[in-house]
């Protein structure tokens, strides 16, 4: 449904920083927003990401409303080893996003 | 009949004034539902981050326009002055601005294993207004870079509102 789109280099020099791109369809509803009837529109926000490294925190952000919808993030990693990389959002109402891919070092 | 409606009755002043107080009652009501935090409130975030700690300037730097044609998605970077080692690293930055409804906008973490202390994004912006970022290093410190941005549409006016 929300289908992340990750982009990292898959083969990286032991040691070389890397950029990751990533991007994450959600609708990142303020909850300050008000329908034509005049009801508050409730929250609905993205409100971690976690990055892990073969299992390692590599960076973590904490999302307010003031992330724009459909949130993008690029950031930095050093390649240390071949493995998996890994991301999950979780957010309001359950939401819960996994995606991961695989880079080899050499 | 022309005399009633060049000398208007008490009828008609009432409801007049009725529309007058209404028009206000929809005005008021408008204000209220357009809240936005203050430069006074952004001060207060900052501090439940930084605590008592000083926040110098420099080191940081925020990569923001300086006229944004849309507040719905603001693209922006921020990137920190520092070797990244075990020793000496970025723990995080926190970014805020003054005007929206909340001061908060993002916090990242990093570690010694970024490499570079260095993100992009896009954030929301309500009004021209003072974005700031703060860059909390390993050694307690904080530095900050502050960016005035001019907003010609934006966020979370767009619609629901009469």
């Amino acid at each position: 449904m929300s289908a992340p789109l990750i982009n990292l280099p898959a083969h990286a020099k032991r040691g070389e920083i890397i950029a990751i791109k990533t991007l994450i369809s959600h609708e990142m509803e303020t909850g300050f927003r008000y329908s034509s009837s005049g009801t508050l529109i409730p929250r609905n926000i993205i409100t971690e990401f976690l990055c892990t490294y073969n299992g390692e925190e590599i960076f973590r952000a904490r999302f307010y409303p003031a992330v724009a919808a459909n949130p993008f993030l690029t950031f930095f990693t050093v390649a240390t080893a071949s493995g998996t990389i890994t991301f999950t959002w979780t957010g309001d109402n359950g939401f819960s996003e996994t995606a991961s891919a695989n880079i080899v070092v050499e | 009949m022309s005399k009633k409606e060049r000398n208007p009755t008490r009828r008609t002043i009432l409801i007049g004034a009725s529309c007058v107080a209404g028009a206000l009652g929809a005005q008021v009501l408008l204000t209220i539902r357009r809240a936005q935090a203050t430069p006074a409130t952004m001060a207060a975030a900052i501090r439940q981050v930084v605590g008592e700690a000083t926040v110098n300037p420099g080191k940081v730097h925020l990569d923001l326009p300086p006229l944004v044609e849309n507040g719905n998605t603001v693209p922006y970077s921020v990137s920190v002055d520092s070797p990244m080692t075990p020793s000496d690293y970025v723990k995080a930055i926190h970014v805020f601005n003054e005007k929206n409804p909340q001061s908060n906008i993002i916090s990242v973490h990093f570690g010694p294993r970024a490499g570079r202390a260095n993100f992009t994004s896009r954030m929301r912006l309500a009004d021209s207004e003072k974005v700031v970022a703060i860059a909390e290093m390993s050694d307690g410190s904080f530095w900050a870079d502050t960016v005035e941005v001019v907003v010609t549409i934006a966020a979370c006016v767009e619609d629901g509102l009469p």
